[in-house]
């Protein structure tokens, strides 16, 4: 199995991302610098957190129009698992391959802290190391991480399925004190229609380790490499 | 365009802050009259911020060597050797002037150029600290200044993507026409690729890289070096602008470039910009340089040589490179976006040649620039003495818990949790100890070793007596690198003060460096970089003296790290370095009569620095043996404030302090006696035995309960909870406009 980080200028955790990926798939991922259009052929793509092109004009703008993303929609379109994680989420929604966009934070400033989430559901290849409605503890650390959709959107997201996590309390429910960002609903991840694409805000990749305070994270990429073995 | 002609009078050369008789060394360096680009060089070099012409004979005093030390003070940041091949690199420096003017950007670019003083050196960035002051909450622009600083700090470092780990912050009165922002980059870097300034091999290329040389920052040193006044807000246009874009693909482009053999010397541009650097390179090689201005990469049009030597403009390095790695080191930065150009060459004149418009537009000799830069043994009277505060002259309260309470709500001790959830405090993944803790803990990346690091200083005990004050800053940094285990191994000082024109300022920093130089002897803890803030003074009214010490420790095993966080209930607490037979604490400078009965009086606690040693030995040893599941150091508000911390740093439990009967019950529990550390244990019996071997008091003071209160002697409680809620709300309350 191989795996590819997306490297941007000012990408920032795909180091944290490196570390996720090798203990989980067990081998190192392909890095692929953004001005590349050559992506090799691999079983999931990941595009990391960071603050690509600075967040100037909008977080993610820039970084959706790289020449490496064109590639990377057309894997999507194939169906090659992409999965995007805070700036990359704010990437995927600017590239189209998730609807929606990341605001700024409801409260106006940045935020890095633990937050629960539940996972609405363990039926795809990046949650099923998961069990439906989990609790999981792992890190924010983003400053325009307030997930905006209109209500339409919003709707046919949950009536298919495709909300993948959301901030809740310790205890798994949802409340506004558990939303760090001020996401519409709670929400903080989303599939695209078929699954195969994730976007999320935390950093499941920062919580691998007994040392980071949790290993809560590791459900993810293990469920991933076992989905995709 | 030819050379500005501006008439060198008697108020332009004072306007540039230089005095009469540095006008006059000047005069004979050159054997001429300077013209304005050559009499602008002079400024920015001599000026206080980067000659240290009021503290360079004292810091001379410090001890600079170890058998740690790879590099000590005069390189960009201080090196030291972690083992297995790895050398970490750090240094801290001060952007206080900038940062009360415009907090914001004066912040950000403060984390920017420390970063860059740290990148430089071939270290990849892996932690970020600040150390900051403000005025009184009371005051009208404390708010604000909070929160430009702190977002300032947390737009630049988390762009860049460097963890901000830890930090300290004040408040008080003397802070309000001068705050005190300062800002520490550690980084780490293979022993045998570490890069250094000094220019060499003439007829190599001396290449400008980063960003664009624009007007902003001019003067920034020569502000740093002069007292506020009310125009002072005039100077913002002194202030130079943040891009951590920019910066992040600096250091990207810098660490690839390092990994070739391109490099033969490399330089930040920080304070003093251009013309610092260029002379610095030149003067440590004992070399010349020529500088064609044409080629600088400028964003404005028609900028003079005086504004392109002068400009503070951000995330610009300068490199001395072989000319036949030229294509590959602009290889690097065009795939980095940056700009890449030649713009002179190293020489064997030993001056300093700047050619723009054909024309010559300073020529300087390096040598005498660098060497014959004012020193000066300013007068200095040591602060008087204060008396000791007896104890039982200072009024019992009611209760034990009210006053507590009071204690972790004051501005002092209040969470600093609105402050750090704003910084990335994560990214790298390495991050094993959060901010809260006694130090912040980096792992070093793919080992099982970290990093220990703080930031510490108590301004108020340094005014009471500034010679334990600067001791005690050190030590407190020992001692919470200990406290999570590390050992401790060098630091980095800010020297942050009044005007040491006046004597008395002097005195204050004549006397902490002498207290930070025995307290660095005594715990084999060399000072290997550092920075120096004078003038820190609006209309007469100088700062606390605060001599900020940043303290680098390794851990050995990232497993057997230890928190303040009690763990479980039923374990014993112990306080090591307290003496069984101690009825009463120190008072005297404490918070407690500060915030309790509103006096600023008295001497401060004094140190035994043999026995500081003795104690941190046996806690880092406990520690590494498993022997103890929690440990916090004894600081602010004492015994019983050490003891809330650590059940505040837990979850759901609660602890008892059994105040000895005879004791004086507020002086035991608020009391700042230095040297001790608080531990829980499941066996107590096993601490008390290896504390008694090694000659140090301890003795048994409470335990750790499942009830989630905290109890007092007998009967005096307060939920942890309670506790928690005043703890937590008093920095989002006062930020809101509520406190």
């Amino acid at each position: 199995m191989r795996t590819a980080i997306i490297v941007f200028p000012g990408s920032n955790r795909e180091r944290d991302m490196v570390m996720a990926l090798r203990r989980s798939f067990g081998s190192d991922p392909v890095m692929v610098w953004h001005k590349d259009t050559e992506l090799p052929d691999v079983d999931l793509i990941v595009v990391p957190g960071g603050f690509s092109y600075g967040d100037y004009l909008r977080a993610g703008a820039m970084g959706a129009h790289s020449p490496v993303m064109r590639t990377v929609k057309e894997r999507a379109d194939k169906g090659v698992p992409v999965l995007g994680v805070c700036n990359g989420f704010q990437i995927l929604t600017e590239a189209g391959l998730l609807p929606g966009a990341l605001m700024r934070n409801a409260g106006l400033k940045f935020v890095c802290k633990n937050v629960h989430l539940r996972v609405e559901t363990a039926q795809s290849v990046f949650t099923s190391g998961y069990a439906d409605g989990q609790t999981i503890a792992v890190p924010v650390a983003h400053n325009d991480g307030n997930y905006f959709a209109d209500d339409t959107t919003l709707d046919r997201l949950e009536d298919r399925g495709l909300v993948a996590f959301r901030y809740v309390d310790e205890t798994g429910s949802e409340s506004d004190a558990a939303n760090p960002n001020g996401s519409r609903r709670n929400i903080a991840g989303i599939f695209n229609d078929t699954k195969t694409v994730l976007g999320l805000m935390p950093h499941p990749e920062d919580a691998i380790d007994p040392l980071h305070g949790g290993t809560d994270g590791r459900g993810l990429f293990d469920g991933l490499a076992r989905a995709l073995a | 365009m030819s050379i500005p002609n501006v008439a060198i009078t008697p108020e332009v050369v004072a306007e540039h802050g230089l005095s009469e008789d540095e006008y006059q060394v000047l005069l004979k360096i050159m054997g001429r009259e300077p013209n304005i680009t050559e009499l602008g060089i002079f400024s920015v070099m001599w000026s206080e911020h980067c000659s240290y012409k009021s503290s360079k004979r004292w810091l001379k005093t410090l001890p600079t060597e170890g058998p740690c030390v790879i590099q000590g003070p005069g390189e960009n940041a201080g090196v030291i050797d972690i083992g297995d091949g790895l050398a970490a690199i750090f240094k801290i420096e001060s952007h206080n002037h900038p940062s009360f003017i415009e907090p914001y950007q004066g912040a950000a670019t403060g984390v920017g150029g420390i970063l860059r003083d740290v990148f430089t050196m071939g270290a990849r960035p892996i932690a970020n600290l600040n150390a900051l002051r403000f005025g009184s909450p009371d005051h009208p622009k404390t708010r604000h200044l909070v929160h430009g600083v702190v977002a300032g700090i947390g737009g630049y470092g988390n762009c860049v993507g460097v963890p901000t780990v830890a930090g300290e912050v004040n408040f008080h009165p003397a802070y309000n026409g001068n705050i005190l922002v300062n800002a520490m980059t550690v980084g780490l870097a293979r022993t045998d690729r570490i890069f250094y300034s000094a220019a060499a091999g003439p007829g190599n290329a001396v290449v400008y890289v980063g960003a664009k040389t624009g007007r902003d920052g001019i003067h920034g040193a020569t502000m740093a070096s002069a007292e506020f006044s009310e125009d002072s807000e005039e100077k913002r246009p002194t202030v130079q602008v943040g891009d951590p874009f920019t910066e992040k693909l600096l250091i990207e482009a810098c660490l690839e470039l390092m990994q070739k053999d391109c490099i033969i010397a490399i330089q930040d541009m920080g304070a003093a910009g251009l013309t610092s650097s260029s002379v610095e390179m030149a003067g440590k090689g004992g070399l010349g340089i020529e500088l064609d201005l044409d080629k600088v990469p400028v964003r404005e049009t028609g900028m003079t040589a005086y504004e392109i030597m002068l400009s503070e403009s951000q995330e610009r390095m300068l490199m001395i490179i072989r000319p036949e790695s030229e294509a590959e080191a602009k290889a690097v930065f065009d795939k980095w976006d940056l700009d890449f150009a030649v713009i002179g060459t190293v020489t064997e004149t030993g001056r300093i040649v700047l050619k723009k418009d054909g024309a010559v537009q300073a020529d300087i000799p390096v040598g005498p620039l660098v060497t014959e830069a004012p020193e000066y043994d300013r007068p200095h009277v040591p602060s008087p003495k204060r008396p000791v505060i007896a104890a039982a002259d200072v009024p019992a309260p009611d209760s034990l818990t009210g006053p507590l309470a009071r204690l972790l709500e004051c501005p002092d001790m209040a969470s600093r949790r609105w402050i750090w959830e704003q910084y990335d405090h994560l990214v790298m993944g390495d991050t094993m100890i959060r901010p809260g803790a006694d130090s912040g803990v980096v792992r070093v990346q793919d080992t099982d070793r970290g990093l220990a690091l703080t930031v510490d200083c108590t301004p108020r005990y340094c005014l009471a007596d500034p010679e334990t004050g600067g001791a005690h800053a050190v030590v407190e940094t020992w001692r919470n690198i200990t406290a999570v285990g590390g050992r401790p191994l060098a630091v980095t000082n800010n020297l942050n003060f009044g005007n040491p024109q006046k004597p008395e300022i002097m005195g204050q920093i004549v006397g902490a460096v002498a207290g930070m130089g025995a307290a660095c002897r005594a715990l084999d803890y060399p000072v290997v970089s550092g920075n120096v803030s004078l003038y820190n003074e609006t209309e007469g009214q100088a700062i606390l003296p605060t001599p900020v010490i940043g303290g680098v420790g390794l851990i050995d095993d990232v497993h057997k790290l230890c928190t303040p966080a009690l763990k479980a209930a039923g374990e014993t607490l112990v306080a090591i370095g307290q003496p069984a037979d101690r009825t009463d604490g120190w008072l005297g400078a404490s918070l407690y009569l500060r915030e309790i009965e509103g006096r600023e009086e008295g001497a401060p606690p004094p140190l035994d620095l043999a026995a500081e040693r003795r104690t941190g030995d046996l806690v880092r040893g406990l520690i590494r043996d498993g022997r103890v599941s929690a440990c916090h150091d004894v600081g602010d508000g004492g015994l019983l404030v050490a003891v809330a911390e650590m059940a505040l740093a837990a979850r759901g439990l609660g602890a008892t302090l059994e105040v000895p009967t005879a004791a004086l019950a507020h002086a035991w529990c608020f009391g700042e006696d230095q040297g001790r550390y608080v531990v829980a244990t499941s066996d107590a019996g096993g601490v008390l035995a290896a504390a008694a071997a090694a000659g140090v008091p301890a003795m048994t003071v409470g335990a750790v309960t499942a009830d989630g209160d905290l109890t007092v002697g007998a009967g005096d409680l307060i939920s942890v909870e309670t506790l928690r809620r005043r703890h937590e709300a008093w920095l989002p309350d006062y930020m809101a406009g509520g406190a």
